[in-house]
C-alpha cells in the first residue's frame, strides 16, 4: 500500500504497524517522534497503531541548528497559504 | 563563579552561555565547538528524519544529552501551527520538556511574529512545555509572554546572524526592569565584546550560533564566548563606576612637588 513518508510517497506492506514500519526503515525508536495525518503518536502505542493506505506519517529527529532559521521541521498548508500571499503583496 | 546558576522553569543551568549547533563544518567540529565554549545548554531543531540515507549521523551522538541541556527550537516556523506541530513532536522525543519557541514574521528580517508567538506559547503552556520564546526586543511583548507563564523570555539583539551586537541597549533594559524572569539575548550578535555588553547590561544569559559557527575560528570564537560571557557577567556584579564628563584623578593630589 502507498503512505506520504516524510513528503515523500513510500510502498509499504499491508497492514503494517508503526513499530513495523520503523524497523522496516532501520529506524530506531530512540530520539525519533512519529506523527500519523498531523496527530502525534505516543511511543507506547507505536506497537498497535496499524497504518491504512493513504496515510500521512511524519518521522522526525534533532538536527543541528541554533538561531538559525532554515526550513522548518513540519509545516502545513497554513504556511504554504501564507507564503503564496506574501509572496502577492 | 561556580556558585553563579542560573534557575529557569525549574532547571539548574551552569552556563550564562547558550549555543547552537547550526551552519559547523561537520559534527566533529560542532563537539569541539560546544566543549571550548564551556556551556551546557544546546539548542537543536527539529528535523525530518532521513529515511534515504540513514547512513548520516545523529547530532545526539555527538552531543550526550546526559552531559547537555538539549534545547529544542522551531526554526524556521512561520505559522503558530506548525510551532506548536513541531514543539510537541521535540516534546513526544522524550529528552527535555523544554522547547524554544520561534515563530518567524518574515523570511528577510527572520524577525519575530509576536501574534503568533503569543497563540503558540499559549497552547504549548498548556501541554507542560517549558516555553522559552524568542521575541523582539519589545517590553509589552516580554511582559505579555511573561503573564502567559513564560519562565523566560530571549529578546534579540538583532536580527539573526547578522553579527550586528546589541542594538539597542535600552530596550533591554527597560524588558529587565519589566519582567522578574531571566532574559536571555538570543540572535544577532558578533563577537566577544557583544556578548559581554549584553552580561554587563545585567542580562541573564546569550544564546548564540552563528557568531561562533561563522568565524574563520570557529574553536577560538568558542574560547573568546567563554570569556566575553564570563567577564561581562563578573563586570555586572562588581559595579561599574558611573559614567561622568569630566576627569577624576586617580592619583593622591597631596605631597605633588612644588606645592
Amino acid at each position: 500500500m502507498n503512505i506520504t513518508l516524510n513528503g515523500e510517497n513510500k510502498q509499504i506492506p499491508d497492514s503494517m504497524t508503526v513499530t513495523g514500519l520503523l524497523e522496516f526503515l532501520h529506524i530506531q525508536h530512540q530520539r525519533v517522534a512519529v506523527e500519523l495525518n498531523e496527530t502525534i503518536v505516543k511511543k507506547d502505542r507505536y506497537g498497535e497503531t496499524v497504518l491504512n493506505e493513504g496515510d500521512a506519517l511524519e518521522v522526525v529527529s534533532f538536527m543541528g541548528g541554533g538561531e538559525i532559521s532554515s526550513e522548518c521541521g513540519v509545516r502545513s498548508a497554513d504556511f504554504k497559504a501564507k507564503k503564496r500571499s506574501q509572496n502577492h503583496e | 563563579m561556580s556558585d553563579d546558576i542560573l534557575r529557569i522553569g525549574g532547571i539548574e543551568f551552569n552556563s550564562r552561555l547558550w549555543v547552537g549547533t547550526g551552519k559547523y563544518k561537520d559534527f566533529a567540529e560542532t563537539k569541539k565547538a560546544i566543549e571550548t565554549s564551556g556551556t551546557d545548554v544546546v539548542t537543536v531543531s527539529v528535523r525530518r528524519v532521513n529515511i534515504i540515507d540513514k547512513s548520516k549521523e545523529n547530532l545526539l551522538d555527538f552531543i550526550d544529552p546526559k552531559k547537555y541541556k538539549i534545547l529544542p527550537n522551531t526554526a524556521g516556523c512561520y505559522t503558530a501551527k506548525d510551532a506548536i506541530r513541531t514543539a510537541m513532536l521535540a516534546a513526544e522525543a522524550g529528552i527535555t520538556k523544554l522547547v524554544k519557541l520561534e515563530v518567524i514574521g518574515d523570511e528577510r528580517t527572520l524577525f519575530p511574529d509576536n501574534e503568533a508567538t503569543l497563540e503558540a506559547a499559549k497552547v504549548l503552556l498548556k501541554e507542560g512545555l517549558i516555553v522559552l520564546p524568542y521575541t523582539s526586543d519589545d517590553p509589552i511583548m516580554a511582559k505579555k509572554l511573561v503573564d502567559l507563564g513564560c519562565p523566560a523570555v530571549m529578546p534579540l539583539a538583532a536580527p539573526i546572524g547578522s553579527g550586528l551586537g546589541i542594538r539597542n541597549p535600552y530596550n533591554l533594559r527597560i524588558i529587565m526592569e519589566t519582567v522578574k524572569v531571566p532574559i536571555i539575548v538570543d540572535a544577532g550578535v558578533g563577537t566577544a565584546s557583544d556578548v559581554a555588553l549584553a552580561m554587563e547590561l545585567g542580562c541573564d544569559a546569550v544564546l548564540l550560533n552563528t557568531a561562533i559557527a561563522g568565524a574563520k575560528d570557529p574553536i577560538a570564537m568558542a574560547e573568546a564566548m567563554k570569556f566575553g560571557v564570563l567577564a561581562g557577567r563578573l563586570a555586572y556584579k562588581a559595579g561599574r563606576i558611573p559614567r561622568k564628563l569630566y576627569a577624576t584623578a586617580s592619583s593622591p593630589i597631596e605631597g605633588i612637588l612644588g606645592t
